[in-house]
């Protein structure tokens, strides 16, 4: 096994992104789905740190300036899908993912 | 002794994180996931990115966390809401194996490509560093964030307020 | 601990770290380093702790003479044994749980709050030479650790099975977000004007005299006094201390999200909420009143964890002041003061210290116009903004009882 401690990173991450998306798609409680999406960008966001620490950079600080951007980006999001999730929740009286289905066919 | 203590912390985040996506209680589940968002500072931490780790705390667990809990505790109708399980056995094992068979594609292609063999020496940016990039190369980004958050904020009050009443009679 | 004092620096301020060097000095390098870090959080938890009963017992009795009554005095001259009486009554208490309340979050709760409230005490520069952590960025591991300990307030209200605790924490946690804004706006203009976010720079950048005999503190700028007030009243507000106690009203509510929490545990939450306070004290006097500096050339004979105790004391004093003094204030007062009044004054004052950071080369007869300038704009925007938030209540009116 070559790469030592970055591939150790690396599969990490890939195991905690497939965690996440195990947990998005099976779930059918909306919250759920929104935390397994938490959880697979905080896996990509340790893709880049490991990368940024293990891996000799072009430029100085690059991985570390796309996590500052990426963790506000996954800020935003939660902050409107959780008040999606709320939106839904006044309509049908949970927020079980299969109801939502007004805008289908 | 510090691939001990990473390892350590990375199998600590990936427990926490495989046991939120599998509980039955609904509040565990988040308060474990926070959890694992303490896991990965920490990884930042060990890693020298001083700034990003201060900030994931500041961000997720002092701030996303508390919009969570605050959507689980207003979108139940009583106590027992809080126990959510898996549809059924077949979705859960379905979800499952694609989950297996993305991460045998992943760990596929990290064992086989050509990664660096040595670790380069610890890589400090100190906080002026970014700041200097932040408002210099990257300043339009800045600019780009600043107005994304603005309009989420927004966006997220206006879609979380309670429906005017004449949309409510529209309905009937 | 930081870098070692030189010889130059006077017997006491070397003290700390000749004491230091006695007890590890023998050990060899990596226990050393270990050894050192216990040391540290060993007298840090020794000397807060013995605060934290010493300001329990200064709070009773300050606030029972400003009620015009004696306070404790039974227990030891002067009421002094009353901490140790109040601790051994509230250990020896029965733990009750409550039978369908979740155990294991029941037990969590205090503790995450005291750790969270504790690791916020390794960043702050007590002394020359004593800090505990010299980070790069150690105003924002402070900050984000204090927000670390919503957290542990929700547990609390939901684990103890209560739908009146469960209530009081979503309403605890609302005003901790809602004060947390103008906390973070407040010291946005220090670092901006200090050059860095280490509490250790924010200190060294208030390093000197002006005039000779002004020291060159924050507190002494006209953003930095109005950002001062802003952060202790964002601070009593994130240490639920009157007149934003609203979540442990103790002649209200009970106790609000602690309602099912009885002795052991209870005083952890105490003694967390009495950390959080020093800590925002400590901070604030690192932020803003220069630390350990000497207010004036001819005392710095006296070292300088003896100024930063001296600095912290006024401000625990305050507090407990201002706790005997106003009437409590409702949630929706309290989160309409935050978003209505302070974030739109601690905006301000960042855009004032922008303009004293750009203005600060300008010559003699200019400054003048650079302070009359500074103070308008934290002036004018407090009465205009006071006077449009209080507008449509009456004109107030005191009736004394003499």
């Amino acid at each position: 096994m070559s790469g030592g401690t970055l591939q150790l990173c690396l599969l990490f991450s890939s195991a905690l992104f497939c965690v996440g998306l195990a947990g998005a798609l099976s779930r059918s409680n909306s919250i759920l789905v929104l935390l397994g999406i938490e959880l697979m960008l905080n896996a990509a966001n340790l893709n880049f740190i490991a990368f940024w620490r293990f891996s000799p950079q072009p430029a100085p600080a690059t991985g570390a300036i796309f996590v500052i951007f990426s963790i506000a980006v996954a800020a935003a999001e939660a902050a409107v899908g959780l008040a999606l999730v709320i939106s839904i929740y006044r309509q049908q009286k949970n927020i079980r993912l299969q109801e939502a289905t007004r805008l289908k066919g | 002794m510090m691939t001990a203590v990473l390892i350590a912390i990375l199998l600590a985040t990936l427990a926490a994180a495989a046991a939120a996506m599998s509980l039955r209680n609904l509040i565990h589940s988040v308060l474990l996931l926070i959890g694992s968002w303490l896991g990965v500072a920490a990884f930042y931490l060990m890693a020298g990115a001083e700034f990003v780790a201060f900030a994931q705390l500041l961000v997720y667990v002092g701030a996303v966390s508390m919009v969570v809990l605050f959507a689980v505790l207003l979108t139940r109708r009583s106590r027992t809401d809080i126990a959510v399980s898996p549809d059924s056995v077949s979705r859960a094992w379905s979800a499952v194996f694609a989950a297996g068979a993305v991460l045998a594609v992943l760990v596929y292609g990290v064992l086989h490509s050509a990664l660096p063999h040595s670790p380069p020496p610890r890589p400090s940016v100190t906080v002026g560093q970014l700041g200097a990039l932040l408002t210099g190369p990257h300043s339009a980004a800045l600019l780009v964030i600043g107005v994304v958050l603005t309009v989420a904020m927004l966006g997220g009050v206006v879609i979380a307020s309670t429906d005017r009443p004449s949309a409510k009679e529209d309905e009937k | 601990m930081t870098a070692d004092s030189p010889i130059s620096d006077p017997y006491l301020e070397r003290a700390p770290q000749m004491l230091l060097d006695l007890v590890t000095g023998r050990l060899p390098e990596p226990w050393r380093w270990l050894a050192n870090g216990l040391v540290s959080i060993v007298v840090i938890l020794a000397v807060f702790g013995l605060l934290f009963a010493a300001l329990t017992l200064a709070e009773r009795k300050i606030l029972g003479r400003v009620q015009n009554r004696p306070g404790p005095n039974r227990t030891g001259p002067f009421g002094l044994l009353q901490p140790i009486a109040d601790g051994i009554k509230m250990l020896t208490k029965e733990d009750i749980v409550p039978r369908d309340a979740d155990y294991l979050l029941h037990l969590l709760a205090p503790v995450t709050l005291l750790a969270s409230s504790f690791l916020a005490f390794a960043v702050i520069p007590y002394g020359r030479h004593l800090v505990p952590l010299d980070l790069d960025a150690s105003v924002l591991f402070f900050f984000a650790v204090g927000a670390t300990t919503e957290l542990a307030i929700f547990m609390a209200g939901w684990s103890s099975h209560n739908k009146y605790s469960l209530l009081a924490a979503m309403r605890a946690l609302a005003q901790l977000i809602s004060y947390e804004l103008p906390l973070l706006l407040a010291w946005l203009p220090v670092v901006m004007l200090s050059g860095t976010l280490s509490a250790t720079g924010i200190v060294a950048a208030q390093s000197g005299w002006k005039l000779g005999w002004i020291p060159s503190w924050h507190i002494f700028t006209p953003w930095g006094f109005a950002g001062f007030v802003i952060f202790m009243v964002a601070a009593l507000a994130e240490s639920n201390r009157s007149p934003f106690d609203l979540p442990e009203a103790e002649s209200e509510l009970i106790a609000g999200h602690l309602t099912e929490y009885s002795g052991c545990k209870y005083v952890l939450f105490f003694m967390a909420e009495y950390f959080g306070m020093t800590a925002l004290s400590g901070m604030a006097v690192t932020l803003f009143l220069g630390g350990w500096h000497a207010p004036l050339p001819f005392l710095e004979f006296i070292p300088s964890y003896a100024w930063f105790g001296i600095k912290i004391l006024a401000l625990l004093l305050g507090f407990i002041w201002i706790r005997a003094t106003f009437p409590r204030l409702r949630i929706d007062q309290l989160t309409r003061f935050a978003w209505k009044f302070l974030v739109p004054l601690a905006m301000i004052n960042l855009a004032t210290a922008a303009f004293w950071s750009l203005s600060s080369g300008w010559s003699w007869p200019m400054q003048v116009a650079r302070w009359a300038v500074a103070i308008a704009l934290v002036v004018g925007p407090f009465l205009l903004m006071g006077r449009r938030l209080s507008a449509g209540f009456a004109p107030r009116t005191y009736q004394y009882s003499t």
